[in-house]
């Protein structure tokens, strides 16, 4: 095999960590953000700051601690081990490890109160007068979220959440700091091999990533260009 | 007794006390514009019939039946409130329509949900034909015929008001609430968005209570004029008394405030 796809299918590999480390922790983090949203804009005052302190903490700290924390705390403090797959799928097992699952967790906590300041900011953005004129066509509380808030609330929250979504691309690095595989430390390891070129093209699988992300939401902002709010 | 009985409505913010004891009557298909200076609790007014703000106590009356009590209001359920709410309508200063809907959704929004509603509890519909028709019928009275497919962000203030208007009118309220719905207009624009409420007084006969700074207006379209101070009726009559032959003298440094302002 000639060195530069070698070099590919490793990076791939490293690739296909960093994407795994992406989408699940959209799929985790954007509904918990939106939970944590709600806990902060709670009529309960002791629901209303626990979820601010945690939103503080998380925000106040950098990622790579709280990834050694959520790796190594637990087994310090001998509450439980990260699980490992078993599925006797070589790839999978290998790719899906105790480390991963760590980091992808830590990463969905910290995205989590990052998306949750957005929601609450969205949501806390709409007049006032807004949900007032549903109240006064006689419509429920959950129409008028449905119906009027939750479009208006899309459209604000479009650009910080993709601000934070292509942050998130290039974050998932960071989850080499407990080993896990990723793009970044594939392609650092060919140094040991001389190589500094793949450095430069792991660069080049982030910007497309990247590139396809940002006309995503470009053509999601255009869709939603008809209406101001 | 009058088919609207407003009585003894207080009204507080923390310690400011914003309505004093307010209290009229209104005959079915009558005009009341309430007049007064800046801050005087006539938008507060409003919103307590609208049941946006919950006065703290007070009656309201609709053809004899109580619709609003302060003392129980704070005891209801969100689906009493939602009931008593629907006998008025109120369109706002600033329109309030939904931005992401065109204006004929915006007028078929509420009156869609309301029939779906009606017809899983086994109700009559409010019409007899679906809602969107009633939509568009409402948005050709208020003379919007070409307009219905256009967003907000596309139509003029004056249009805008008047979607607001067809929008209040879609659920069929008792009594139709304005607070001063020409106040967030351009000069030019006030005049079309006037008419249309005239109009809707001669056509329909819907009783409507108008806050207003629009004196010609006031004066031209009321039967009765109500001018408030500081939380409390300073003075109601016919427009002719309170306009040509006021007694109080609040009311009539009100008058020449205003006379002077417009250089007359
Ligand atoms: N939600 C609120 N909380 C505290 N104070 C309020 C609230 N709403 C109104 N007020 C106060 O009540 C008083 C009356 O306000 P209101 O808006 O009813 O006056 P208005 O007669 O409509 O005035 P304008 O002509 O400027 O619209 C004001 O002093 C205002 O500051
Ligand atoms: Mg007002």
């Amino acid at each position: 095999m000639n060195v530069f796809a070698k070099v590919s299918l490793d990076l791939l590999n490293g690739f296909s960590s960093s994407v795994i480390l992406f989408i699940f922790t959209l799929i985790f983090a954007l509904p918990l953000g939106l939970l944590i949203a709600f806990c902060s804009m709670s009529k309960f005052a002791p629901l209303r700051v626990v979820s601010k302190t945690i939103v503080w903490v998380l925000r106040g700290t950098p990622l790579m601690l709280q990834i050694f924390v959520i790796f190594y705390l637990p087994g310090l403090l001998n509450l439980f081990v990260w699980p490992s797959m078993n599925t006797g799928w070589e790839w999978f097992d290998k790719t899906i490890s105790t480390r991963l699952i760590a980091a992808l967790v830590a990463f969905s906590i910290n995205y989590a109160a990052y998306f949750s300041e957005i929601f609450r900011g969205g949501i806390e953005g709409i007049p006032k007068g807004q949900m007032e004129a549903g109240e006064v066509l006689g419509m429920t509380k959950t129409q008028i979220f449905f119906n009027i808030i939750l479009m208006q609330v899309v459209k604000r929250i479009i650009p910080p959440t993709s601000n934070e979504i292509i942050t998130l691309v290039k974050d998932t690095s960071l989850a080499n700091v407990i080993g896990v595989m990723e793009l970044i430390v594939t392609a650092k390891n060919f140094m040991n091999d001389g190589l500094l070129w793949p450095l430069f093209y792991s660069g080049a699988f982030y910007l497309i990533f990247v590139g396809a992300l940002t006309l995503f939401f470009n053509w999601a902002e255009k869709k939603l260009s008809y209406y101001k709010v | 007794m009058a088919f609207l009985e407003v009585k003894d409505i207080y009204k507080s913010f923390g310690k400011t006390e914003v309505l004093k004891g307010v209290s009229f009557e209104l005959e079915e298909g009558q005009v009341l514009s309430i007049i007064g200076s800046s801050g005087n609790g006539k938008t507060t007014l409003l919103r307590c019939l609208n049941y946006l703000e919950f006065a703290d106590s007070g009656t309201v009356t609709l053809s004899g039946k109580v619709v609003s009590d302060g003392k129980v209001l704070k005891t209801l359920k969100e689906s009493q409130i939602r009931e008593n709410r629907l006998h008025f309508g109120l369109v706002f200063q600033s329109f309030n329509l939904f931005p992401q809907y065109t204006a004929l959704q915006n007028v078929n929004l509420a009156l869609s949900l309301m029939e779906k509603e009606r017809a899983k509890k086994g109700l009559a519909p409010l019409y007899d034909k679906p809602s969107m028709e009633v939509a568009k019928e409402l948005l050709i009275k208020v003379g919007l015929e070409d307009k219905m497919q256009l967003y907000p962000c596309q139509l003029s203030g004056g249009q805008c008001q008047r979607v607001a208007i067809a929008r209040a009118m879609a659920l069929k309220p008792s009594v139709l609430c304005f607070d001063e719905p020409t106040s967030a207009l351009d000069p030019e624009l006030t005049g079309e968005v006037l008419r249309v409420i005239k109009e809707l007084k001669e056509s329909e006969g819907i009783t409507m209570i108008i806050v207003t700074h629009e004196m010609g207006f006031a004066k031209s379209v009321s039967d009765q004029v109500l001018f408030m101070v500081d939380g409390i009726v300073e003075e109601l009559g016919t427009p002719e008394e309170v306009f040509d032959s006021p007694k109080s003298d609040k009311l009539k440094a009100f008058l020449q405030g205003l006379n002077v302002k417009e250089g007359r």
